[in-house]
């Protein structure tokens, strides 16, 4: 008894110490986002009283709570996405609650996470679940992972859940994930490489998915569905000095679905590079292909939704207004793409380098489809994407035809003294508008774009930058539309640029743009989209109000991409954290 | 019995210490360009402040606030000691295309590579740029999101309160 007593005396003392501990030890953090919209009528582009529908209010935001002991983490975030216009946003974002928690324990040897789960193995062909809060996305994976690090270098996880499917329950129907992944690395783990000029790394990955229906009915045929999909992937990087070698390759067997439409073949998906630099110099050589790879948890599932795997692309990311208007996605029933780049700075003290040096990029990156030949089935020959069948046959060296994207670009910065700096950008696009926007049958967009950038500053606090954007298009104002397809003509023709932007570092910015698509083939598209901004920032808290047209295009942020309308009003966004 | 009190009180003891941890890095590993794996809690200037700022290759503000960083480092260096841990927050498209990016601009900084926003999670950084500034122990003493022309500045400013 007086043992049990004593026992009980130090347990509670214990947890009392303990208890401080939570409240002295631990640490809070945490960031908060809201974007405020208020929409207006604007009948110059089309923005009527109808297509507003009396929703002229869209707001949203998220709080996010982290609170962290020792090895212990544990975390929220609430969403809320209130009223439906959100221009641009998948209408089924609309909701709020608890959308995340997470707790877990990591000591070094084992971590333990239960809750939602982001992950990415290797370079996240079969597994990655990530969240992109400025697209609406979230993959996360509600369930458990554990990882194991049983010696230094080495590293072993596995994972198990449900994806997060908008506000869908998780207590309906879509597909269990199951993942595990090995990654090895030879320098930290075997002694004689410590240190050397010879780095390697492996790694390995499984990735299951299990779905309840045994077969797909679509009028009076019946698909056999294989229950449990299995997809696995390999991977290396190795440098050695000033060069570098990395390849993932991954396999998936057959998995059809609407997004495959229900075709039986395996998927395959290749991506390498090869990379030399030197302080001053930076070459990479990248090349991809894709083969029907859609990976999804839920067979039906359509366009970004409850995708398990992740392709990235590997083009350029352009950030200036009119390129970025025509922004690669990937395509994951088939692409082989390349990409080529070379950053260099002509050294400082040189005849061309001056007293800050010269920094040049070039590009070029190219996606195309791959080839695909009818099959067979029973002696006949049967239509590519037949369902029911294997598809079609696709010889794995040969490149398709059809160019989706292609992108030459050439930068040159130059800080030209304390006062001026000066950017100037060439760029030759290739865009598939049927394929990567879906407006099908409309013509390749064939665009050349000119960027110069030019800031001044004029103190050290105060500085002005302006930029100017040309784009020529192939289809001009008097090319011969389709009256059909209007569509088709949204930002088509030539576009004229403008910013000019006065900052106060590090707390005030203001600024004014407008795109001017003035060789529109459509005259009533001859549109102007100025917008007028101003910010305020304070160590981590931001807050930019803006307002004015916003035109149709894609957003892209992360390989993921999202159709943004056009619209008109004005927005407030806050951030910050604590 | 005593020894078995004594041992849990220990343990207790020590758990505790080991809970009460000075540093506002988290446990997370990211990899730096060499493929090697980082301890994002381990990593320090010696005891000196240090820099963290987050990036990433399509983000305009961040390459102005890299290559201004760039032109004052040496002269930072030199004068207070201080560290720049720069994590780039791009995704597995462009892993390959950093270290030849980062060279070919000739940035000097400690390059890590956070390729599904773990550590830009956990740090509660919404959008970049986002620069932390660390005292000696890994406190967060001073942060600030986005960059303006001349801001590099005001973060002098604060390494040389905390640096003496």
């Amino acid at each position: 008894m007086k043992k049990i007593l004593l026992i009980a005396a130090v347990m509670l003392c214990a947890t009392a110490a303990y208890a401080q501990d939570i409240l002295s030890g631990g640490k809070v953090s945490g960031s908060f986002q809201v974007d405020g919209n208020y929409y207006w009528e604007d009948k110059g582009i089309d923005i009527t009283e109808e297509s507003l529908d009396g929703q002229l209010f869209g707001a949203y935001g998220f709080g996010k709570l982290q609170y962290q002991l020792g090895n212990f983490t544990a975390g929220i975030r609430y969403e809320a996405y209130q009223t439906t216009p959100m221009s641009g946003f998948d209408a089924r974002v609309k909701g709020n609650g608890i959308a995340n928690y997470f707790a877990t324990y990591d000591n070094g040897t084992i971590g333990i996470t239960v809750g939602d789960i982001y992950d990415q193995f290797g370079n996240g062909l079969i597994f990655r679940t990530y969240e992109e809060w400025t697209l609406g996305y979230d993959n996360s994976l509600r369930g458990v992972r554990a990882i194991f690090r049983p010696c230094d270098g080495v590293t072993f996880k596995g994972l198990y859940g449900k994806q997060r499917y908008y506000w869908v329950s998780y207590d309906e129907e879509r597909g269990l994930v199951r993942g595990i992944d090995g990654e090895w690395d030879l320098n930290r783990s075997i002694n004689a490489l410590n240190g050397a000029k010879f780095k390697a790394t492996l790694g390995a990955s499984f990735v299951s998915k299990y779905e309840s229906e045994k077969e797909h009915v679509d009028g009076d045929i019946k698909y056999i569905l294989p229950q449990n999909v299995g997809a696995y992937a390999g991977r290396i990087n190795l440098g050695y000095g000033k060069i570098g070698l990395s390849a993932e390759y991954a396999r998936k067997i057959n998995d059809p679905s609407a997004f495959n439409n229900w075709i039986y073949r395996e998927g395959q998906e290749l991506l390498a590079s090869l990379s030399y630099s030197q302080k001053g110099l930076g070459m990479v050589l990248q090349v991809k292909r894709v083969d029907n790879m859609s990976f999804k948890s839920m067979n039906t599932a359509l366009r970004n939704d409850l995708d398990i795997g992740f392709i990235p692309p590997i083009n350029y990311t352009h950030s200036h207004s009119l390129p970025s208007m025509f922004s690669y996605s990937t395509q994951p029933l088939g692409e082989m793409g390349m990409q080529f780049q070379v950053n260099y700075t002509i050294p400082k003290k040189t005849l061309l380098g001056g007293k800050y040096g010269t920094k040049l990029a070039f590009n070029f990156s190219q996606v195309n489809d791959i080839k695909r030949n009818p099959i067979k089935v029973d002696g006949v020959e049967v239509p590519v994407y037949e369902p029911g069948t294997e598809g079609y046959d696709s010889p794995f060296f040969e490149i398709g035809d059809r160019v989706f994207y292609r992108d030459i670009n050439f930068e040159i910065e130059k800080k030209i003294n304390a006062k001026w700096n000066l950017t100037l950008m060439y760029i030759n696009l290739h865009y598939d508008l049927d394929k990567i926007e879906g407006h099908e049958g409309a013509e390749d967009v064939e665009a050349n774009f000119a960027f110069g950038e030019v800031i001044y500053k004029i103190n050290r606090k105060h500085s002005v930058r302006v930029e100017l954007q040309h784009m020529w298009d192939n289809i001009g104002e008097n090319y011969d539309i389709d009256p059909m397809h209007p569509d088709f003509y949204v930002k088509r023709g030539n576009w004229a640029a403008f910013l000019v932007e006065y900052t106060i570092a590090p707390k005030l910015f203001f600024s004014i743009a407008d795109k001017y698509n003035y060789g529109n083939p459509i005259s009533d598209n001859r549109d102007h989209y100025v917008t007028g901004s101003i910010g305020f920032i304070k160590d981590q808290t931001r807050i930019a109000l803006s307002g004015g047209r916003q035109s149709q295009g894609l957003v892209c942020v992360g390989g993921v991409c999202r159709e943004v309308p056009a619209s008109s009003g004005v927005s407030i966004t806050i951030t910050t954290s604590f | 019995m005593k020894k078995l009190l004594a041992t849990l009180l220990f343990g207790f003891m020590v758990f505790g210490l080991a809970a009460q941890s000075k540093s506002d890095l988290p446990n997370i590993t990211l990899k730096n360009l060499d493929g090697e794996s980082v301890n994002i809690a381990e990593i320090n200037n010696d005891g000196k402040p240090f820099v963290m700022t987050f990036w990433a290759t399509w983000c305009g503000p961040c390459i102005k606030e890299h290559n201004a960083l760039s032109d004052v480092y040496d002269d930072w260096v030199e004068e207070t000691g201080i560290k720049i841990f720069s994590v780039s927050i791009d995704d597995a498209r462009a892993t390959a295309k950093i270290k030849p990016f980062v060279d070919g601009k000739g940035w000097p900084f400690e390059i890590l590579l956070d390729v599904n926003s773990e550590l830009k999670r956990a740090m509660n950084v919404s959008n970049p740029p986002h620069t932390f500034l660390f005292d000696g122990d890994g406190k967060i003493v001073w942060q600030h999101t986005g960059y303006l022309d001349g801001g590099e500045e005001d973060l002098y400013q604060e390494i040389l309160k905390i640096s003496k």
